[in-house]
C-alpha cells in the first residue's frame, strides 16, 4: 500500500509540470498586455514599452519559460502579483482555505444529504419516497445556484435575520453559502447512489444475507451499502474537483476570499504569475484528493486494495523494487 | 398419537407469480409436497421450470418488488410459515432452513471477510459473543476443508469450489433443520461435483438434516435423493421415491429426461432431446403443460389433469398413462 501511494506521489510531477507548462503557454498566447492594464488608459506608448521591458515581459518564449519554471521548482519562488505588488505565496495561504473548507462542505453536505435519499429511494423503488426524493434531486439538479443562493440570503438573512448575508467569519457564515453550492452535489449523490443501489440490491449475496436471516437494517448497511459505495466516492471526488474552481460564483455573491475570485480576477488583469502558481496550487490539491479517493476505494473494496498492492513501484524498471 | 403427527415439510398448492411488463407469469402452479426428517427429496427439471421459486418461496425471499405467493401453505412441522411475520420468518431463515445457492461466485459478499459471513449467521441465531461466533465460524471452514486461519480472507481470494463451500458452511452453521440445496454442484467442474455432494451428504447424515435437492443432474438424484418429483412449468409431472422413478418412469416427460441422457453400452451417435421448449409461463396451456412437447397427446390432454396412481404406486400427472408407459 505504501509503495502505492509512493508511486502516485511521484506521478504528482509530471502532472504538476504539464500543468504549468499548460498554463504558461496558454498565457503567453492569449492577446492581452499587462502592462497597459498596469498602466492604465492614460500611459504613451514609450511607458508601456519601457514597463515591458523591466517586467521581461519582451523576451522570447522559452527565456520566459525558463525563468518561470527555474523561478518556481528551483527557487520555489512563485514571484508577486504585478498589480498588488503582494507575494503570491501569502495570498494563496490566505484564499486556499477558503477554497478548500468550502469545497469540502459542498462534498460532505452532498455525501450527508444525497446519499440518505438515494438509500430510501432505492430501497422503496417506485413508492412515494422514491417520488419524492427523485424530486428533490432533479430540483437541485436544475436550480441554478446563484438564484438559489440570492433567495437564500432574501429569506434567511434580509427577512428574518438569522443568518449573515455575506462575509466571513464563525460557522454562521458558511451556512447559506453551503446550503446554496451544494444542491448540485446533493442531487448527483442522491441520484448516483440509488441507482448503485438498486444494482446492488438484486444482487446473488443480498439473497444470501435474507436467506441467513439478516435484518433489513443490517442488510442495506453492512450488505448493500458497501458495495454500492465506489460510485458515490467517485461522484464526491468529481463534487470537491469541481467545487475548487468552480466555486467562483457563491464566493463572489457572499464575499469569500477563496481561490475562484484570486484567480478570475488574476485573468482579467493578465496577472500571470498569480493565474500560474493559483493553478499549481489547485493541481496539487486535486491530485492529493484524487489519491484520497483511490484509497477509499481500496478501503472500500478488498478487490481493489489487492491490485493496488500487486502493482510495482515503477512499472517498466526491471529491476525488483523492495518495500 | 404417532400417526397424528404433522409431517415435517408440508407444501400444499404452493402458487407463485411473478410480474414482468404488466404481465403475470406464472411460474409456481399447484406444488404439493411432503418431506419427513432426514430426507432427501430432488425437485428434478429444465432450467425455468420453477425449481428454484419453490426454494425460495419456502424461504419466503422470492424478489420483494417482483414476486408473490399467491396460494398455498408451507407447513413445517405443523406451522404455516406463510401466516408468520417478516420478523419470526427471519428468526427461521438460516436456523431452521437454510439456502445452499446455486452461484457461488456471486453468492458470497465481496466487501465482507469470507468468516464474518458464516459467524453473522452464527451470531444471528445463538446468544453468544463475537469471539465465540468466530471460532464456530473457524469450526464450520475446517469442516468443509478449509484453513481455519483463511478465516480473515474475501472471497476474490478463493476459488469457486471454495466459496460454494463456504456458501455450504454458512447454510449448515446452525445445524438447520431443512436444507435447500439449489443446483449446489451446477457450477462447479466434475472433479469439485463430487467432493461437494459428498460434503452436503455427509454434513447432512451427521445432524439428520432433510434436505430439498434441486437439480437438472439425473446422476445426482440416483446418488443423493429418497425421493424424487420431476417438474415441469411449475407443476409436480410425477413424484415418487427413487426407486419407483428410476425403474418405472411413467410420465411422457419423465422418459423423455430419461431418454437424453446417452446409453453407453450401445453406440449412439445424437444424444436424444425433448423437442421443443417450456410453456411461455405468461400464458400456459390450459390443460397438461406438457401436451404441445407430447409424442402420445390427445384431445383428454387439453383439459385439467390429475395425478393417477401407476401401478407401482407412485402418482403420476398424465391421463394416457397405458400409452406412456408403452
Amino acid at each position: 500500500m505504501a509503495r502505492y501511494i509512493l508511486r502516485r506521489l511521484f506521478w504528482m510531477i509530471p502532472i504538476i509540470l504539464g500543468v504549468s507548462l499548460l498554463v504558461f503557454t496558454l498565457m503567453y498566447f492569449c492577446p492581452g498586455d499587462p502592462a497597459r492594464i498596469i498602466l492604465g488608459q492614460g500611459a504613451t506608448q514609450a511607458e508601456i514599452e519601457s514597463l515591458r521591458e523591466t517586467m521581461g515581459l519582451n523576451k522570447g518564449f522559452f527565456p520566459r519559460l525558463g525563468e518561470f519554471l527555474v523561478n518556481t521548482f528551483i527557487r520555489f519562488d512563485l514571484g508577486s502579483s504585478y498589480i498588488s505588488k503582494a507575494p503570491i505565496v501569502t495570498e494563496i495561504a490566505a484564499r486556499l482555505p477558503q477554497t478548500l473548507i468550502i469545497a469540502t462542505l459542498f462534498m460532505l453536505t452532498g455525501v450527508i444529504v444525497g446519499v440518505p435519499l438515494g438509500i430510501a429511494a432505492a430501497v422503496k423503488q417506485d413508492s412515494i419516497v422514491d417520488r419524492i426524493c427523485m424530486v428533490i434531486a432533479m430540483l437541485g439538479a436544475s436550480v441554478p445556484n446563484f438564484w438559489l443562493a440570492l433567495l437564500l440570503v432574501l429569506l434567511f438573512a434580509v427577512n428574518l435575520g438569522w443568518l449573515p448575508a455575506m462575509g466571513m467569519g464563525g460557522i454562521e457564515y458558511y451556512i447559506l453559502p453551503t446550503l446554496a453550492g451544494a444542491m448540485g452535489c446533493i442531487a448527483v449523490q442522491a441520484r448516483q447512489s440509488r441507482s448503485s443501489m438498486l444494482e446492488v440490491i438484486r444482487s446473488d449475496y443480498v439473497t444470501t444475507a435474507r436467506s441467513k436471516g439478516v435484518s433489513m437494517r443490517n442488510i442495506i448497511f453492512k450488505h448493500e451499502l458497501p458495495n454500492a459505495l465506489i460510485p458515490v466516492i467517485t461522484c464526491a471526488g468529481n463534487d470537491f474537483g469541481n467545487s475548487l474552481g468552480g466555486a467562483l460564483i457563491i464566493e463572489q455573491i457572499f464575499a469569500i476570499t477563496g481561490m475562484g475570485q484570486y484567480m478570475v480576477q488574476a485573468v482579467f488583469n493578465r496577472d500571470y504569475p498569480v493565474i500560474q502558481a493559483s493553478a499549481i496550487f489547485l493541481a496539487i490539491a486535486f491530485s492529493l484528493i484524487m489519491l484520497v479517493i483511490d484509497l477509499l476505494y481500496a478501503f472500500v473494496d478488498p478487490r481493489i486494495k489487492a491490485q493496488y498492492e500487486g502493482k510495482p513501484l515503477f512499472k517498466r524498471s526491471g529491476k525488483k523494487v523492495t518495500a | 398419537m404417532e400417526q397424528k403427527q404433522a409431517p415435517f415439510l408440508e407444501v400444499k398448492d404452493l402458487a407463485v407469480e411473478y410480474s414482468s411488463d404488466g404481465k403475470a407469469v406464472h411460474a409456481v402452479n399447484g406444488i404439493s409436497l411432503t418431506l419427513e426428517k432426514g430426507k432427501t427429496i430432488g425437485l428434478v427439471g429444465e432450467t425455468g421450470a420453477g425449481k428454484t421459486s419453490i426454494a425460495k418461496s419456502i424461504l419466503q425471499i422470492l424478489p420483494d418488488r417482483s414476486a408473490r405467493i399467491t396460494a398455498g401453505t408451507v407447513k413445517l412441522e405443523g406451522q404455516n410459515l406463510l401466516d408468520l411475520t417478516e420478523k419470526d420468518m427471519r428468526e427461521i431463515r438460516g436456523k431452521r432452513i437454510s439456502m445452499i445457492f446455486q452461484d457461488p461466485m456471486t453468492a458470497l459478499n465481496p466487501t465482507m471477510r469470507v468468516g464474518q459471513q458464516i459467524a453473522e449467521v452464527v451470531a444471528l441465531h445463538n446468544s453468544c459473543t463475537k469471539a465465540e461466533a468466530e471460532e464456530r465460524a473457524k469450526k464450520m471452514l475446517e469442516m468443509v476443508g478449509i484453513p481455519r486461519d483463511r478465516f480473515r480472507e474475501y472471497p476474490h481470494q478463493f476459488s469457486g469450489g471454495m466459496k460454494q463451500r463456504v456458501v455450504i458452511a454458512i447454510a449448515l452453521a446452525c445445524e438447520p433443520d431443512l436444507l435447500l440445496a439449489d443446483e449446489p454442484t451446477t457450477a462447479l467442474d466434475v472433479t469439485i461435483q463430487a467432493q461437494v455432494l459428498k460434503l452436503i451428504s455427509d454434513l447432512k447424515e451427521k445432524n439428520n438434516t432433510s434436505m430439498i435437492l434441486i437439480t437438472h443432474d439425473l446422476g445426482v438424484v440416483a446418488e443423493t435423493c429418497d425421493e424424487v418429483a420431476i417438474v415441469y412449468a411449475g407443476q409436480i409431472m410425477e413424484t415418487g421415491t427413487r426407486e419407483q422413478i428410476f425403474d418405472h418412469p411413467t410420465h411422457p416427460y419423465t422418459i423423455g429426461l430419461f431418454g437424453a441422457i446417452p446409453d453407453m453400452n450401445e453406440d449412439e451417435e445424437w444424444l436424444h432431446p425433448i423437442d421443443g421448449m417450456l410453456p411461455d409461463p405468461t400464458d400456459l396451456p390450459p390443460g397438461c403443460p406438457f401436451a404441445p412437447r407430447c409424442p402420445y397427446a390427445t384431445h383428454k390432454c387439453e383439459s385439467a389433469v390429475d395425478f393417477t396412481m401407476t401401478p407401482d404406486g407412485h402418482a403420476c400427472r398424465c391421463c394416457n398413462l397405458e400409452r406412456a408407459e408403452g
